[in-house]
C-alpha cells in the first residue's frame, strides 16, 4: 500500500517536493492535521497564557544574550568601566560584569531592559491568566490537575523573578538577599544551618551569586519548560473552555481552527507582545543597577523593594509587628544545647501568609468538588456573577493578596500622598484582617445584584429610555426585549441550591459530612434562580408591557 | 637642655608635665574639631546684624523668641550659625507656612540680601557653622568617592538616586535633586528638620565637597536607560508594567478578538 502512495502522488513544486520527503520520512501530515483543526474559542481573556509564554520565550532569547557576558563571580576587582561616578569603586566582578553590559556592551543596556520588562510581563500575565481561570470555573473536572501545574508555575516564575534580581550583586538585590537571609534564619533550630549551607557560609560570603546563577539560567527554566509542555498538553487533552453563549455546551467547542487563522494571529500576537516589551525597554529605565552602587552589607538604602511579584511577602514584614500588647515575638528558649531564639516576627509573616494563599489555591478545585459534589465535566465557564460565592471567595483572596502587596509600598504611599507611615501601616493591619472580610461581602451582594439585573433584563427587555405618557395621564418607559442570543447569556446558567447533608452507607450522618452541608449553605444560600422558559413565557404575554410587546411585533413584522 | 635636665627631679615637674600635657591635647582637639571656623569667610557688616536683628524681630521672633532664645513653638537660635539660617529662609522652609511634621520647602520669602541679614545677625548671638566657602560647593570633587560617601551616609534616607523617602510620622527626606550645592552643604552641617548633622570630624569638608559632586553628577547625567519613573525603583517600575505595559498587551487582546464574537 505504501508504494502505491509513493508512485501514485506527485508534487508539483519544489516546496512540495520537500516537504512530501520529509513528510514520508517523519510522517509530520497527521500530527498538523490534527493540531491545524483544533477549535480555538475566541475571547480577549484567553489571550494571558499565550502572553506569558511569548514573554518566556523574550526571557529565554534576551537571557541567552545576557549570559554571553555576565560573569557571576563574587571575586573583588575594581571598576573601570565608564560609567563616572563608579570609577575606581571596588565591587565583585558580577556588579562590574553587569555594569559593563549596561554601559560597554553595545544594545546591552536594551537587552537587559528587555528581559527585565519582560520579566515583569510574565509573572504579571501569569497573574491574571490564573485569575481568569478562577473567576471562570475553569478549574473544574476536567482541568483540576492542570489548574495545579499552573499554580507551579507560578511558584517557579517567582523563583525565576527573585534568582535573577539577586545576580547583579548591586545593593539593591544585596538587601534582597539579607531578607532572604534573616527569613531562613528565622526558622527555628536549624535555620542559622540553612543560611550558612545557602551563603557557603556568613552572609553574603562568596559563593551565593554563583549558585542563584546556575538556578536561574538552568534549573529554574528547564523545569519552567517541562511545567508549560505539560500544561500546553493537558489544554490539547481537554480541549479549550468556552464562555457560555447559544449553541455552546459541555460536549463541543466553538471557535476557530488553529490553522490557519489562529496560527497567523497567535504568531503576530508574539510579535506585538515583543514590540511592546521592547518599547518599554528602548523607553523606559528599569532596575537602574548604576544607581545603586554595589553590595555593601552596611548602607541600606530608602525605597529598597523586591520587584512586584515578591512586594506581597515584603509588605506581610513590614505590617509585622515586633511587639503585640506589650509581649515581644522575638523568644529566646534555653534548649539542653543552649538557647535558641525563635523569631515569630519575622517567621509568622514570611510563611503564613504566603503558606496560607498556595495552600487554598492548589486545594480549592478539590475543596469545591467536595462542597459541590459536582462530578461533572465542565467546559463551559461560569460568568463570575453567576457563581457569586466563588467569585467573593477569589476577590476576598485577591484583596488579602493587595493589601499585603500595597504595605511594600507603604513609604512611596507616605511621601506621594503625604500621609504618616505610621498610619499608612496601622490602617494596612487592620486591612489586612478586615479587608478580606469586606471584599467576600461586598463582592457577593454585587454579583448577586448582577444576576437580578440580568434576570429583571431577560423578563422585561432593556431599558430604551424612551418615556411615553400613557392616555390616563401615567408615565411609563418602554422596555425593549434583547434579541435571542443576548437573552442566552442571561439566563443559560445553573443556579445550584444548597444540597443538604446526605446519610451515608451506614445510614448515618457524618461530621464531615455536616460541615460540607453547612459549607453548601453557605455557597447556595443566597441565589438569583435563572428565568425559566415558563417565566419568560408568562412575562412576554403580561399585559402591562403592552407598548413594549407592540414595539416588539412591529419589529418583528419588519 | 641641659638646665631641663637639672630640674627634672624638681617637686613641680609633674605638675608642669600634666600642664603640658593638658594644653597639647586640649590644643589638638581644639585645632581638630573647629574647622567649621575656617570655612567661615563672609563678612558681616554691623548693619547687617542691625538690619537682620529688625527681620528677625519682625518675622522670627513670634516664634523664635526675643533675641532667638526659643519659645513653646519654636527652637532656640542661638549658636545655631550662618549656615542654618542661610539653608532654612534660603530653601523658603523658614518662616514656616504652618505647624506640620516638618518645615516644607516653598517659594523664598526673603531675598538673599536679606537672608543674608538675617544670617548675619543670628551668626551675632553665638559662633555656629558658617556659610561654607566657595571652595567646597564648586562640585569639583572625586564622584565615586562622594558615591560611596552618599550610600553609607545618606542612602537609607535620601535613596540611592537621591529620589528621597519616608520617615516616622509623616516626615521625609525630601528629594536632592535642584537642590543647591550651598545649601547640601548647609544642611549637612546642621542637621535641619529631622536629619542628623553631619560635621566635618564625620565627613570632612573634603567629603562632603565629593558628595557634592557625586550629586552634581548623577543630576547631570540624566537616565541612560530612558526616563526613570521617578527613579523610585521596583514599586514605580511594577506599577508601570502592570498599567501600561499590561494595559497594552490588553488592547492588543481586545483588538486581535473583536472581529468575532
Amino acid at each position: 500500500m505504501s508504494t502505491a502512495t509513493e508512485s501514485t502522488y506527485r508534487p508539483a513544486t519544489k516546496v512540495g517536493r520537500v516537504t512530501d520527503f520529509v513528510d514520508q520520512r517523519v510522517g509530520g501530515s497527521p500530527i498538523l492535521r490534527e493540531f491545524g483543526r483544533k477549535v480555538f474559542p475566541d475571547h480577549w481573556s484567553f489571550m494571558f497564557g499565550e502572553v506569558a509564554l511569548y514573554t518566556f520565550v523574550i526571557l529565554l532569547l534576551t537571557g541567552t544574550f545576557l549570559t554571553f557576558f555576565f560573569d557571576p563571580s563574587m571575586a573583588e576587582t575594581t571598576y573601570a568601566g565608564s560609567y563616572v561616578p563608579l570609577k575606581g569603586v571596588d565591587m565583585s566582578v558580577a556588579y562590574s560584569s553587569s555594569l559593563n553590559i549596561s554601559f560597554d556592551i553595545r544594545g546591552g543596556l536594551f537587552m537587559r531592559q528587555v528581559h527585565h520588562w519582560s520579566a515583569l510581563l510574565f509573572v504579571a500575565s501569569v497573574a491574571v491568566h490564573m485569575l481568569r481561570v478562577f473567576f471562570t470555573g475553569a478549574f473544574r473536572k476536567p482541568r483540576e490537575l492542570n489548574w495545579v501545574v499552573g499554580g507551579t508555575l507560578v511558584i517557579l516564575s517567582l523563583a525565576a523573578g527573585f534568582t535573577g534580581y539577586s545576580l547583579p550583586d548591586d545593593l539593591l538585590s544585596g538587601n534582597g538577599l539579607r531578607i532572604i537571609d534573616g527569613v531562613v534564619k528565622s526558622i527555628p533550630i536549624v535555620g542559622s544551618y540553612i543560611s550558612f549551607f545557602l551563603f557557603g557560609g556568613e552572609f553574603p560570603g562568596s559563593a551565593i551569586i554563583g549558585r542563584l546563577y546556575v538556578l536561574h539560567i538552568l534549573l529554574i527554566p528547564a523545569i519552567i519548560l517541562l511545567m508549560i509542555a505539560i500544561h500546553l498538553f493537558m489544554v490539547v487533552v481537554h480541549k479549550h473552555t468556552q464562555y457560555p453563549g447559544p449553541g455552546r455546551n459541555d460536549g463541543n467547542v466553538v471557535g476557530y481552527p488553529l490553522g490557519p487563522v489562529y496560527a497567523a494571529k497567535a504568531g503576530g500576537f508574539f510579535f506585538i507582545v515583543f514590540g511592546v516589551v521592547a518599547l518599554m525597554a528602548a523607553a523606559f529605565t528599569i532596575n537602574p543597577i548604576w544607581n545603586y552602587g554595589p553590595y555593601d552589607p552596611s548602607p541600606v538604602s530608602a525605597g529598597t523593594q523586591p520587584d512586584w511579584y515578591i512586594g506581597w511577602v515584603d509588605g506581610a514584614l513590614r505590617l509585622m509587628p515586633g511587639w503585640l500588647f506589650g509581649f515581644p515575638l522575638e523568644w529566646h528558649i534555653p534548649l539542653p544545647w543552649g538557647v535558641n531564639t525563635l523569631s515569630l516576627n519575622v517567621l509568622l509573616p514570611a510563611l503564613v501568609p504566603a503558606g496560607i494563599v498556595f495552600t487554598v489555591l492548589f486545594a480549592y478545585p478539590w475543596i469545591e468538588r467536595w462542597i459541590t459534589k459536582d462530578d461533572r465535566e465542565h467546559h463551559v465557564l461560569d460568568r463570575p456573577r453567576n457563581a457569586p460565592t466563588r467569585t467573593a471567595i477569589g476577590m476576598a483572596g485577591f484583596t488579602f493578596y493587595c493589601v499585603m502587596w500595597a504595605a511594600a509600598s507603604s513609604d512611596l504611599v507616605a511621601t506621594h500622598f503625604h500621609v504618616s507611615l505610621n498610619d499608612v501601616t496601622y490602617w494596612l493591619r487592620a486591612l489586612f484582617f478586615i479587608g478580606p472580610v469586606i471584599a467576600y461581602a461586598v463582592t457577593k451582594r454585587i454579583a448577586l445584584a448582577l444576576q437580578r439585573k440580568d434576570r429583571e433584563i431577560a423578563l422585561h427587555g432593556r431599558e430604551t429610555g424612551r418615556i411615553v405618557r400613557l392616555p390616563h395621564g401615567e408615565f411609563i418607559e418602554v422596555h425593549a426585549q434583547v434579541d435571542d442570543y443576548k437573552r442566552y447569556k442571561l439566563v443559560g446558567f445553573e443556579s445550584p441550591e444548597p444540597l443538604p447533608e446526605i446519610v451515608n452507607s451506614d445510614g448515618k450522618v457524618t461530621q464531615a459530612e455536616k460541615l460540607r452541608a453547612r459549607l453548601s449553605r453557605v455557597f447556595f444560600e443566597d441565589r438569583v434562580a435563572p428565568a425559566t422558559p415558563a417565566e419568560l413565557e408568562a412575562s412576554h404575554a403580561h399585559g402591562d408591557h403592552e407598548i413594549a410587546e407592540s414595539e416588539n411585533l412591529k419589529e418583528v413584522a419588519h | 637642655m641641659k638646665a631641663l635636665s637639672q630640674k627634672r627631679r624638681h617637686p613641680l615637674a609633674a605638675v608642669a608635665l600634666l600642664l603640658l600635657g593638658l594644653i597639647l591635647t586640649g590644643g589638638l582637639y581644639a585645632a581638630a574639631t573647629a574647622p567649621t571656623a575656617k570655612a567661615d569667610t563672609t563678612t558681616y557688616t554691623a548693619a547687617d546684624t542691625e538690619e537682620g536683628s529688625k527681620l528677625f524681630i519682625a518675622n522670627c521672633a513670634t516664634c523664635h523668641g526675643m533675641g532667638a532664645v526659643g519659645s513653646p513653638s519654636g527652637p532656640s537660635l542661638v549658636g545655631v550659625g550662618a549656615a542654618s539660617v542661610d539653608f532654612q529662609v534660603g530653601t523658603g522652609r523658614m518662616p514656616m507656612e504652618n505647624q506640620g511634621p516638618q518645615a516644607e520647602q516653598k517659594p523664598a520669602q526673603f531675598n538673599e540680601e536679606q537672608t543674608k541679614q538675617l544670617a548675619a545677625y543670628v551668626a551675632s548671638l553665638a559662633p555656629g557653622p558658617a556659610v561654607p566657602a566657595e571652595e567646597y560647593t564648586d562640585g569639583g570633587g572625586n564622584a565615586a568617592e562622594g558615591g560611596e560617601l552618599f550610600r553609607v551616609n545618606c542612602a537609607m534616607c535620601h535613596n540611592a538616586a537621591a529620589a528621597g523617602g519616608a520617615l516616622t510620622r509623616g516626615k521625609y527626606a525630601p528629594a536632592l535633586a535642584g537642590v543647591s550645592n550651598e545649601h547640601i552643604y548647609e544642611a549637612m552641617v546642621t542637621g535641619p528638620q529631622n536629619m542628623p548633622v553631619f560635621n566635618d570630624a564625620n565627613i570632612t569638608p573634603e567629603g562632603k565637597r565629593d558628595i557634592i559632586t557625586f550629586l552634581n553628577t548623577i543630576e547631570n547625567n540624566g537616565s541612560p536607560g530612558g526616563a526613570d519613573l521617578g527613579a523610585l525603583g521596583p514599586v514605580s517600575e511594577g506599577l508601570f508594567a502592570w498599567v501600561a505595559g499590561l494595559g497594552v498587551i490588553i488592547a492588543f487582546t481586545i483588538w486581535l478578538t473583536s472581529r468575532t464574537s
